[in-house]
């Protein structure tokens, strides 16, 4: 039998305000334990929460971008439990009136777009963090209380490759409203996922595992696909999938049943009697559309339109804003209507170079004008593509321009007949054979002869004008 | 006349005209709780006289309470002061910040006093019986309990021991202190006090208020601690009123309503023929008194049972033993110092109340209690609302009965539940009440009356009991033999 | 409301991480369930369609400004800590 996989993902993202959600103690990472801590998000008795005005603007925005309805009328619930890095004994979330419900995030998938449905966008704060020594465990409060937004899907996604892409689709989306630099090193993106198996064709659920401790994305995908095959083998020997919580294990690439709890959970939610109700009015929702920014798939379809590009480059140039931002001022600089020039260069030496050094294009210290000053001395003829690269090399870091590099190291293609004139007459006597092959009618041959060309003018001669010198001697002869 | 016996605004006459100062104030109150405290054990951690907590930072302005002193219930957190809610689980803590109301009395240059005044384990409790310290006892009679939770407060204002004091009501826990000891208490309208460093019981119903030896106390009092927290987002941005400056003006015309529900079986016949005897007073006064109805008073311990039971188990998950106060010796793994140091730290009927919220709350029992509750507090409000579009204040009895002896109840928890029927629904409703000294039992126990109006309508109620203060008083007016 | 016995009050206790000797239950659950079956009475009203409150007041979209204040000293953040390592709450080891 086939079987079919039923995923969901939840998305918590820690968002970038100053402040925490419901205190003023700052948002920093890396301080010393405990310095980031007040009344409020230390639990101590007496103290009470007051929410960042900035939470709930996130919060509208992150749903807004999504296509999620915002609620008119949103509450904050206590989510009941002991835990020592929960210094309340309970977490402010939000249970069933949540910010914002019901919208997708398309992806694209080997069958064409898909769009997965997404449930709900929550507000909630963060809790500490644990650190364990062989003989107890040591609690640092900095991060409780840090808000999150708890973003979750439906079951829409059907492969590992699909939770990939829905991931990478979000965090871009975020990325460019600006509300977290979802680092799921740093862990401010955190992913969870449901997953369940059912034979192809059948539309009841079956029951699902989740998956926990998943630090990457490529991670949440390995668990997938482990998850999947142990699933798969479970259910063709005709036994049945344990509704369970298990974490994944990177180094054993294996997931791990979390030793059930000594307890049940019951989170004996209930509205937060120390926090207010919200009401988000039209006004203010229409204002926050206002304010989004082009995100990623109209920014695609606007390069495509205004710039040319393909589609499939237009998704690699706009996954990352700021990518994005370069790319356009480049495009813009450059006065040519076809840009492929340009694209080749962006999505080629420059983004290989940024990702290997994991910053953005505009983290490699070239501007586009810049860059577009090498694009234009490889139009004019004035160097070769082949030294274009390693000009560029030298521009990445360097304080330097395109034309000084070209200047200083004497780089500029030799286009000069009469200079090419004593190469090729070496050439020409040096490769008898290729002559011969070519005058026998092999009309590649002269290829060779160009390359011998180029390596002895150390790749300054301009290979077109060499070919045309070329085959006028040959002739000739 | 010794200056701890006088009250607050007499006192602050003296300090005007400087024949008395700050410190002359608090060692004779300091005297009299050293004769007076073995017998009535008003205070917590006493140790032979008061002091006040050295001021710091500016004064800002000069204020009436400036230089009288303040008694601190023991659930209101005092910067670098022991606050214990008179639980085992906080021993030994001392809060890191002030309570806005206390940072409040600091500026308006009060002295507070130092050590706290004592009360039902975290405010559980209707006789102060549930304290870890022991009980406090009835200055009237030492047999007797002085009520609870504010229990503590309230005997020591009775007792001369205190001239202010802050308590704390939940669902009667300044009133019916107040009332079993013959003083004045007040619920103000939830939200007039910021509640940011009140050790929450139950947060949507919790109010600090004024415990004081005559309403002109009260009102002063409020005045100070009165107005928005933007630390407390439930507490109400609306303007203080001088709430002294309507003491004195006639109450002719006034309609104050009777809820007949209150009246009825269970009510001690002394009880009830003092009230009447208020009411004959108000109506000389020139007020019209008329019986009404509060249909869903019956529900109201129910309710309130159920709601804050549910928010006093989440409110107390935080005492875990990690961050402050105790923690359970030789716990083995997290789960057991978790369910040891609150087994140990909580007494009985934190754990009988933290018991029943949690099963309030939890699956499938939810909608049954809690959400049901919710919708019967709906019920309870629109009664209130009802009366007050046609009457201004509504009068009843603070407690069914005056107070009780040591260990009359504390047996059966239910029965001392139904001590609180008569101002349970003023905590639900959230509106303010207070409760004055309206006559006497024949065995010389103070009876108290409830003046409830509605929201943010304090004005209203100080008026009316002032009134009433003044007619009665020269006749009525005593003190407790100590 | 009828289903409430020991095992459920035992339960409860274990849920809200409060350990009862035996006799405490012994003594408990009875007043427990005393008290639910007085609660059960809130069974005779008709709630059907009426809003529940659990905010007395209208007071609604109450914000505080995205800006940061002082923190606590750390040394106050730990002075009541009843076991502290270096610059952390210390606990028993979580085991996960």
């Amino acid at each position: 039998m086939e079987y079919e996989a039923v995923i969901g993902l939840e998305v918590h993202v820690q968002l970038n305000t100053s402040t925490k959600a419901f205190c003023s103690c700052r948002v920093e990472f890396g301080m010393e334990p405990n310095t980031n801590v007040c009344p409020v998000c230390l639990g101590l008795p007496g103290a009470l929460p007051v929410l960042n005005r900035d939470v709930l603007s996130c919060a509208v925005k992150v749903g807004l971008a999504l296509g999620c309805s915002i609620q008119k009328r949103t509450k904050f619930d206590r989510k009941n439990y002991f835990y020592p890095d929960l210094p309340k004994g309970y977490q402010i979330s939000q249970f069933d009136m949540p910010a914002a419900l019901g919208g997708e995030v398309r992806i694209d998938t080997p069958g064409g777009e898909k769009a997965i449905r997404v449930k709900r966008v929550h507000m909630e704060e963060d809790a500490g963090k644990l650190m364990h020594e062989d003989d107890g465990s040591l609690v640092d409060l900095n991060r409780a209380g840090v808000p999150l937004l708890e973003i979750v899907t439906e079951p829409d996604i059907n492969s590992p490759e699909e939770a990939y892409a829905y991931l990478t689709k979000l965090k871009s989306i975020v990325k460019y409203l600006g509300v977290s630099d979802c680092d799921m090193e740093k862990g401010s993106l955190r992913c969870d996922a449901n997953i369940s198996l059912r034979p192809k064709g059948e539309s009841r659920l079956g029951t699902k595992a989740e998956l926990k401790n998943m630090n990457s994305f490529k991670a949440v995908k390995d668990a997938l696909f482990c998850e999947i095959s142990r699933q798969t083998e479970i259910l063709k020997e005709g036994g049945s999938v344990a509704q369970e919580t298990r974490l994944w294990d990177a180094r054993q690439s294996m997931t791990f049943s979390m030793r059930s709890k000594e307890e049940a959970h019951d989170y004996r939610y209930f509205p937060d009697p120390d926090l207010t109700i919200f009401l988000i009015g039209d006004d203010e929702i229409e204002s926050a559309r206002a304010a989004i920014p082009e995100l990623p798939r109209q920014k695609a379809e606007r390069f495509i339109g205004e710039f040319g590009v393909s589609s499939y480059e237009a998704g690699i140039l706009t996954a990352e804003k700021s990518d994005a931002d370069f790319a356009e001022e480049c495009f813009r600089v450059f006065d040519a209507a076809d840009k492929k020039p340009v694209v080749n260069f962006l999505i080629g030496p420059l983004l290989a170079e940024a990702n290997s050094r994991g910053c953005g294009l505009r983290g490699l210290g070239i501007t586009p004008s810049g860059l577009i000053e090498l694009v234009l001395l490889v139009q004019k003829n004035i160097i070769s593509n082949l030294v274009s690269k390693s000009v560029l090399k030298e521009m990445i870091d360097g304080k330097t321009t395109a034309e000084e590099i070209v200047k200083t190291r004497n780089l500029a293609q030799i286009s000069d007949t009469s200079a090419l004139d004593g190469i090729i007459t070496r050439v020409l006597a040096e490769n008898d054979k290729s002559v011969q092959d070519f005058r026998a009618g092999k009309s590649n041959a002269v290829m060779f002869l160009v390359g011998q060309v180029m390596r002895m003018s150390c790749g300054k001669a301009n290979p077109k004008v060499v070919k045309e010198l070329l085959e006028r001697r040959l002739a000739d002869a | 006349m010794e200056l701890y016996s006088m009250t607050g605004s007499q006192l602050a006459g003296l300090l005007a005209g400087r024949k008395a100062s700050p410190q002359d104030i608090v060692s004779s109150l300091s005297r009299r709780a050293a004769a007076k405290e073995e017998q009535v054990r008003a205070y917590v951690r006493f140790e032979g006289g008061l002091e006040s907590i050295p001021p710091e930072g500016g004064v800002e302005g000069k204020s009436p309470l400036s230089g009288l002193p303040v008694s601190i219930k023991d659930n209101i957190c005092t910067r670098s002061f022991n606050t214990e809610c008179c639980s085992r689980i906080l021993s030994g803590y001392k809060p890191p910040y002030d309570a806005t109301v206390v940072s409040r009395l600091k500026k308006a240059g009060a002295s507070i006093i130092s050590v706290k005044t004592n009360m039902d384990e975290f405010a559980f409790g209707s006789s102060t019986e549930n304290s870890c310290f022991g009980p406090s006892r009835n200055p009237w009679d030492r047999r007797c309990v002085p009520g609870g939770s504010s229990g503590g407060s309230a005997a020591a204002v009775a007792a001369d021991e205190a001239v202010f004091a802050l308590g704390s009501d939940t669902g009667g826990s300044i009133r019916q202190p107040a009332s079993f000891c013959g003083v004045v208490g007040l619920k103000p309208t939830y939200g007039r006090v910021s509640r940011y460093g009140l050790v929450a019981f139950a947060s949507s119903l919790d109010q600090i208020g004024p415990i004081t030896k005559d309403v002109r106390d009260s009102a002063m009092l409020l005045n100070v601690i009165a107005g928005y927290d933007p630390k407390d987002s439930t507490s109400v941005n609306e303007p203080v009123p001088d709430y002294t400056a309507c003491l004195g003006r006639p109450v002719k015309g006034m309609r104050i309503g009777v809820p007949k529900e209150y009246m009825v079986e269970g009510i001690d016949p002394q009880v009830r023929e003092s009230l009447l005897r208020a009411l004959e007073e108000f109506r000389r006064l020139g007020a019209v008194c008329e019986e009404v109805s509060l249909p869903h008073t019956e529900f109201a311990v129910p309710v309130y049972y159920i709601i804050a039971t549910a928010e006093a188990s989440s409110n107390l998950a935080r005492f875990d033993g990690v961050r402050y106060g105790f923690r359970a010796a030789d716990a083995g793994g997290l789960h057991d110092m978790f369910s040891r140091t609150r087994g140990e730290g909580f007494g009985k009927e934190a754990k009988r109340r933290i018991i029943l919220g949690t099963f309030a709350l939890s699956h499938g029992y939810y909608d049954a209690y809690y959400l049901r509750a919710l919708k019967v507090r709906t019920l309870i409000k629109e009664d209130f609302d009802k009366v007050f579009s046609g009457f201004d204040c509504i009068v009843t009895p603070t407690s069914p009965t005056p107070a009780f002896e040591l260990g009359e109840k504390s047996g059966d928890p239910l029965k001392m539940y139904l001590s609180d029927i008569c101002t349970i629904s003023v905590n639900l409703a959230g509106i303010p009440a207070i409760s004055l000294p309206c006559g006497f039992t024949g065995k010389g126990l103070p009876v108290g009356m409830q003046i409830m109006a509605g929201h943010f309508k304090e004005e209203t109620i100080f008026k009316l009991a002032y009134a009433y203060e003044q007619a009665v008083s020269a006749r009525e007016r005593r003190r407790p033999e100590l | 409301m009828s289903d409430i016995n020991d095992k459920v009050i035992e339960y409860t206790a274990k849920l809200a991480r409060v350990k009862l000797e035996s006799a405490e239950l012994g003594e408990l659950s009875p007043q427990i369930k005393g008290i639910l079956d007085f609660i059960g009475k809130l069974e005779e009203t008709d709630t059907g369609d009426i809003e529940p409150t659990s905010h007395i007041l209208p007071v609604n979209n109450v914000f505080r400004a995205d800006e940061p204040a002082q923190s606590l000293p750390v040394e106050d953040a730990l002075s009541g800590a009843p076991r502290r390592r270096g610059r952390c709450f210390s606990v028993p080891k979580v085991i996960e």
